[in-house]
């Protein structure tokens, strides 16, 4: 994915959004703030996404980085243009009301199977899409991508882990082999 | 964790197949088993180029099949650097029905992970070679095995291309084979994607009917063909796996025998034993020594540095 991430103040998004908003087709909202993302949480606790800031790193109409072409906004990945050069706005903006969070149970691979002419059967679920996306672009501008870094663990993560305090006694001999 | 030599213990086989022949006539012994696939079996395709080696799905295997506490905790990446002796990398075993390997790609800027498991072969080799019948291939794809039959031969673990029946040292009254099940009793049988998949936080693994998940591998590597070596590593292999792998790198280079043809292991041997139900008794021997006549002959091409050591055992 090609795209220029700027490092700007906050102030400094905030005021050219101000300016280029206008231009932005489709969209005059810069969208919310702060997301607290837990739909799904389970071993960590929900993430606080600061959307404003990673807005902020981005051209105010490069939006499909994260948003697919779903306001509105430029398709920037090649593989998606060549059929959503000019798809527009959809009536879906959150990744959860697409993506969906049990994405291989038996329910939603009947949904898959039953819409014979569905192009998209590989849609990831909501975790594949939040993983991918997050932290394919955190991967490649060192951002954070420590799995403790967006999400802190929850005491029933340390259990399945057997981190932290449910950690094995550490064995006497040697157990590489 | 104890390190099980298969060419060591070839020996110890053959005796104890004579024993384990004899208790198996005593069951009902069915003859050749020819099968080709069940149509609508399930079936996971592994993306390897999305994998970050975090280990979750190894956690969750641990939680669902109840397997005792492992020797390092789950979020701890050392094991990434552990071998097994002759360099080999950690391999599934009683205490772990799956594990995640790192393989350092000196052409790649990152290392590139694969999860490994057993690979649910379309025919397998292990059922095919085991004459107490412990296996079955579920209509869903699974291989599962009942622990109540198994006499702890060993066979299926030679049998395996894979290398993954590994055998529980456990309970030395009672040894069996112990291997990844596709979590058939608990979730495979109702509907539900095994532990593993549900787990992982990169979505590597897709869950469904092994036949769309070719169609979905192939749109895949037709779509971003830069992104993958243009093959899906068992679609075809063994006369097909219902685990099947995309990945960046040549498939030999992250620890896939690329040399087991497409062939079911065993089919050779079957046709034989569909007229001479008989020779079961010997079964063990006989198919032991193909199999290792064939293993050898690849493992000397297949990796350079584990050779000597392979040659010299075989040579004992
Ligand atoms: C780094 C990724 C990322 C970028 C870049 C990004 N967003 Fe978002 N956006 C999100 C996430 C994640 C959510 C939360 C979705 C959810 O609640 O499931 C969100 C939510 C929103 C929502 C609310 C959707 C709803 O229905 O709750 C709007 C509106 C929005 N973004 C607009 C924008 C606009 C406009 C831009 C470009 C200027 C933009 N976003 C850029 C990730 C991003
Ligand atoms: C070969 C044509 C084609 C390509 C390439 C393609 N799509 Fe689609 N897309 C479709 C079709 C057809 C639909 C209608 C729904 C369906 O069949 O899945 C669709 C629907 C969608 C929707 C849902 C829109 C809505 O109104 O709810 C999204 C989001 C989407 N695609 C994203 C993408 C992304 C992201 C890519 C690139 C990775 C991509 N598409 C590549 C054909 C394509
Ligand atoms: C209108 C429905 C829709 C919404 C809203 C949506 N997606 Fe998607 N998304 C899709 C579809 C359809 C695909 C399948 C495209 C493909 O892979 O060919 C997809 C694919 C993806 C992929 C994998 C392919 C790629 O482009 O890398 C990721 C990652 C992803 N979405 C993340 C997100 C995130 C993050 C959000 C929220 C900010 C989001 N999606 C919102 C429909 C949607
Ligand atoms: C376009 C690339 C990009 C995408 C996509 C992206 N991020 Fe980031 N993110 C960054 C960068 C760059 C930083 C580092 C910012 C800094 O240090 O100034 C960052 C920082 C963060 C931080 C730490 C910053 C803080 O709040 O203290 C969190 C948490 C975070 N991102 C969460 C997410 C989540 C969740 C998603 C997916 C919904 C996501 N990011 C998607 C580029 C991205
Ligand atoms: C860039 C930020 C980011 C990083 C880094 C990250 N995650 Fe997440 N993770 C998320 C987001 C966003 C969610 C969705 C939270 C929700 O909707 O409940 C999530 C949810 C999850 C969930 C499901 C929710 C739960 O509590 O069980 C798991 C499991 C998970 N992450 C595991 C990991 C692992 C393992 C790693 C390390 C490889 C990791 N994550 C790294 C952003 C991140």
């Amino acid at each position: 994915m090609k795209m220029s991430i700027k490092r700007k103040t906050l102030y400094g998004a905030v005021a050219l959004l101000l300016f280029t908003c206008p231009c932005i087709p489709g969209n005059a909202a810069d969208g919310p703030e702060m997301v607290e993302l837990g739909s799904l949480t389970q071993y960590y606790e929900p993430v606080q996404f600061d959307h404003e800031l990673h807005v902020g790193m981005i051209e105010s109409n490069e939006c499909a980085i994260c948003h697919h072409h779903t306001l509105g906004t430029p398709v920037l990945d090649p593989v998606c243009q060549r059929c959503h050069a000019s798809s527009g706005e959809t009536d879906f903006v959150a990744c959860r009301d697409c993506h969906p969070a049990k994405r291989f149970s038996a329910e939603y691979l009947a949904v898959l199977e039953e819409d014979i002419n569905l192009f998209h059967l590989e849609k990831p679920g909501l975790q594949g899409a939040f993983h991918q996306n997050c932290l394919e672009c955190h991967k490649e501008y060192g951002a954070p991508t420590g799995c403790q870094d967006c999400h802190v663990r929850s005491e029933k993560g340390d259990k399945f882990f057997y981190s932290g305090e449910y950690a094995p006694e550490p064995a006497d001999n040697s157990s590489g082999h | 964790m104890k390190k099980i030599d298969r060419r060591k213990f070839l020996k110890g086989s053959l005796a104890g197949g004579v024993v384990a022949a004899a208790t198996g006539t005593t069951k009902k012994a069915h003859s050749a088993y020819s099968f080709e696939g069940y149509p609508d079996s399930m079936g996971v395709l592994v993306d390897l180029t999305k994998c970050v080696g975090c280990r979750t799905c190894e956690a969750a295997c641990n939680k669902e099949q109840g397997l005792p506490a492992p020797d390092k905790p789950f979020d701890d990446m050392s094991v990434y650097d552990e071998h097994r002796h002759g360099g080999l990398k950690r391999r599934t075993s009683e205490k772990a029905y799956t594990v995640v390997n790192r393989y350092d790609i000196p052409e790649k800027g990152e290392p590139v992970y694969r999860k490994f498991q057993c690979n649910h072969c379309n025919e397998p080799a292990c059922l095919t070679s085991c004459f107490v019948n412990a296996y079955t291939k579920t209509k869903e794809g699974a291989v599962i095995y009942d622990p109540k039959v198994c006499v702890g031969c060993r066979t299926c673990m030679i049998a395996c291309p894979f290398y993954v029946p590994a055998y529980s040292y456990s309970s030395p009254i009672d040894p069996v084979i112990k291997k990844c099940i596709m979590c058939y009793d608990t979730r495979l049988k109702f509907g539900k994607p095994p532990a593993c998949v549900e787990a992982c936080p990169r979505e590597v693994m897709t869950f469904g009917k092994r036949e769309d998940l070719i169609k979905i591998g192939n749109q895949k590597i037709r779509t971003t063909p830069d992104r993958y070596v243009n093959h899906i590593y068992g679609e075809h292999e063994v006369g097909g796996t219902a685990w099947m792998y995309l990945s960046s790198v040549p498939f030999d280079q992250v620890g896939f025998d690329t040399k087991l043809g497409t062939q079911p292991i065993i089919s050779y041997v079957k046709d034989f034993l569909a007229i001479v139900p008989m020779v079961l008794c010997i079964w063990p021997a006989l198919f032991t020594g193909f199999h290792l006549l064939a293993h050898r002959k690849n493992a000397r091409q297949q990796d350079n540095q584990t050779v000597k050591s392979k040659k010299e055992e075989g040579h004992e």
